[in-house]
């Protein structure tokens, strides 16, 4: 197996259709096929034993991720938002590599140890060239790499979590029907190339013959603007962005991009709000959460636009609650929740997602497999599924505040404060306690104009959960820390909070 | 032929069809497109004519099941014969209509 066999295949049965577009650039889905040929042919004359790319989103990224692929060279697409010493560090663990920048950093990094510099311009030049494009000659076996990608690190030094072509090949198989799209398709993707969803975008998209449209820096007038002029039917966003693309339509007056049918999010916790607002600017698009980590190649779990439809227009709390799940999980992946002896726990009860399926990986360079016996892979994430089969997430098990020997989930106590009406945002961590070991302590951003107290939220948590869950400090913040893709900064959090 | 493994490709003998290995079962198989023995995608095709009685075709993108559900093939490339284990024509897989998620 090989992610090139995805592209050859496009390329036989799509070869005309654009595949990918940028700005002005664009390729179809056999250029690309024949580019990264050319790319490939560059890197096994480089001698080098990593292909990286530190740069914005740019048709470079498919080219130099397939290239990697027929090369037969782990891809690592690094985060560009890095500096300094971080990103020092992370080149440092992938040399001798071949790194594919922009120009200013290319500057920089020209004449480092073990680092081969190709700006973007000049990579984009060896695939677009006259090169001769080799025979399909790339490897087949399941077991090499096919990406290396740097997890954020929200929680210490970033891991890199090894992705083989198998875990790829399967995800892109078990979830993506060949040449499923329509000529007239187009998907926006406003992720980092560094994000494991970027890369499931690039390699869904060109396997059901989608034309990609690129947006290198996420902007939200930009982003409606693009969908609107480039007749987007598909998306894929991470809450952030989603917040304030409704913040924007809702200020501008303006109505959601005509042509997107499909708008799908993932990458962080989806505040119920949030969704409620989408769903009614929205009103001609199918909404779909997915659930997934880089460990597992993206998507595990969907919540479908039908189930959307019925959380919304349910009576009943528990069904209107689905919402906020991560819906079931996909026909190719099986979940169980354990407690913490490893026990498989029933419907309802509270405990580690554990997974399995052909597409997880959980394997880290330098700590091999974290797979466990019969090859589940204990995600770090807590939650619990209800009767009928629907996932919550209730955040990681490290963020677990654990109050006098009682575990408490910071995702449930969160669940509830986003219930009161006058709460925006909010985030819950472990603070210290004297007494208890760890407390609660709570971040809310009130919705503008409100004037609800601490006590009334404390009251209000007490009301709907046991009185050791209420927050016993609670501080009123403008907004809450997020990464660029969404996921919020606990750390940060726990450090401000008692600072302000 | 020999054990399939996964990830491994094989053409046919016969036609175009090119397929990829996602899971197959221990030991040899008989494993047939278009009537004739498939060889290793790398190997000289034989030629020849495609069987008649073997001759449905197969699609790109499809995956193929034989009934006992161990061996799973993907048509990486179509032609005119249609796949066969021990002369039992291979399925097609239904797909699962999934949303798209990303």
């Amino acid at each position: 197996m090989n992610v090139m066999m995805l592209l050859e295949m496009g390329s036989q049965a799509m070869g005309e259709r654009t595949g990918i577009q940028c700005g002005d650039d664009r390729w179809t889905i056999g250029e690309l096929f024949a580019g990264a040929g050319r790319v490939a042919s560059h890197f096994r004359g480089a001698g080098v034993e990593h292909a990286a790319i530190l740069d914005v989103s740019s048709p470079a990224v498919p080219l130099a991720l397939f290239g990697a692929g027929w090369a037969g060279l782990p891809f690592v697409p690094l985060n560009y938002r890095l500096t300094g010493d971080e990103l020092d560090a992370l080149i440092e663990r992938i040399t001798p590599a071949l790194l594919v920048t922009d120009d200013q950093r290319a500057e920089q990094l020209r004449g480092r140890d073990g680092i081969q510099v190709v700006t973007r311009e000049e990579f984009l030049g060896i695939a677009r060239g006259t090169g001769e494009v080799p025979d399909p000659d790339w490897q087949m076996d399941p077991e090499e790499i096919a990406i290396l990608l740097f997890t954020s690190g929200t929680t210490g030094v970033p891991k890199a979590a090894v992705l083989r072509h198998k875990h790829m090949v399967s995800y892109i198989l078990g979830s993506v029907e060949f040449m499923g799209s329509d000529d007239a398709d187009a998907v926006l993707v406003s992720v980092p190339p560094y994000h494991v969803a970027g890369m499931a975008a690039l390699m869904s998209s060109l396997y059901a013959g989608r034309r990609i449209v690129q947006l290198p820096n996420f902007d939200a007038a930009e982003w409606l603007r693009l969908a609107e002029k480039e007749a987007i039917t598909n998306a894929f966003v991470v809450p952030t962005m989603l917040s304030r693309i409704i913040d924007e339509l809702e200020a501008s007056g303006a109505s959601s991009p005509s042509a997107l049918r499909s708008l799908a999010y993932g990458g962080g916790k989806m505040p119920l709000p949030v969704i409620d607002r989408a769903m009614r600017q929205f009103t001609e698009t199918d909404f779909t959460n997915a659930y997934g980590l880089t460990e597992t190649s993206s998507t595990i779990a969907v919540l479908g636009p039908d189930d959307h439809r019925a959380a919304a227009a349910a009576d009943s709390p528990e069904a209107r609650k689905r919402l906020a799940s991560a819906g079931r999980p996909l026909p190719s992946i099986e979940v169980e929740i354990r407690d913490e002896a490893g026990k498989a726990l029933p419907p309802g009860q509270r405990g580690e997602i554990h997974v399995r399926g052909e597409q997880v990986s959980g394997e880290y360079v330098g700590r091999g497999s974290l797979l466990i016996e019969g090859g589940w892979f204990p995600t770090n994430d807590g939650g619990y599924l209800d009767e009928e089969g629907y996932l919550f997430i209730d955040g990681r098990i490290d963020d677990v505040i654990v109050r006098g020997g009682e575990n408490l989930s910071p995702g449930e106590i969160e669940d509830v404060l986003h219930e009161h009406a006058d709460v925006a945002d909010c985030a819950v961590v472990g603070i210290p306690d004297e007494q208890w070991g760890e407390g609660v302590g709570a971040v809310i951003v009130r919705k503008s104009g409100s004037e609800v107290t601490a006590e009334d939220l404390q009251g209000w948590v007490k009301e709907h959960l046991r009185s050791s869950r209420a927050p016993q400090r609670l501080e009123f913040w403008d907004e809450l820390p997020y990464n660029e893709t969404g996921k919020l900064l606990r750390r940060k959090v726990k450090a401000d909070l008692g600072e302000s | 032929m020999a054990a399939l493994k996964a990830g491994s490709r094989l053409k046919s003998g016969v036609c175009d069809t090119q397929v990829m290995v996602i899971a197959a079962p221990d030991g040899d198989l008989d494993l047939t497109c278009g009537g004739a023995a498939m060889v290793d995608a790398a190997a000289d095709a034989p030629g020849g004519d495609v069987d008649p009685s073997h001759k449905n075709g197969t699609q790109i993108g499809k995956r193929y099941v034989n009934e006992a559900g161990d061996l799973e093939l993907l048509c990486t490339k179509p032609g005119e014969g249609s796949l066969a284990v021990g002369g039992d024509a291979l399925t097609l897989k239904e797909a699962k209509a999934l949303p798209s998620s990303d």
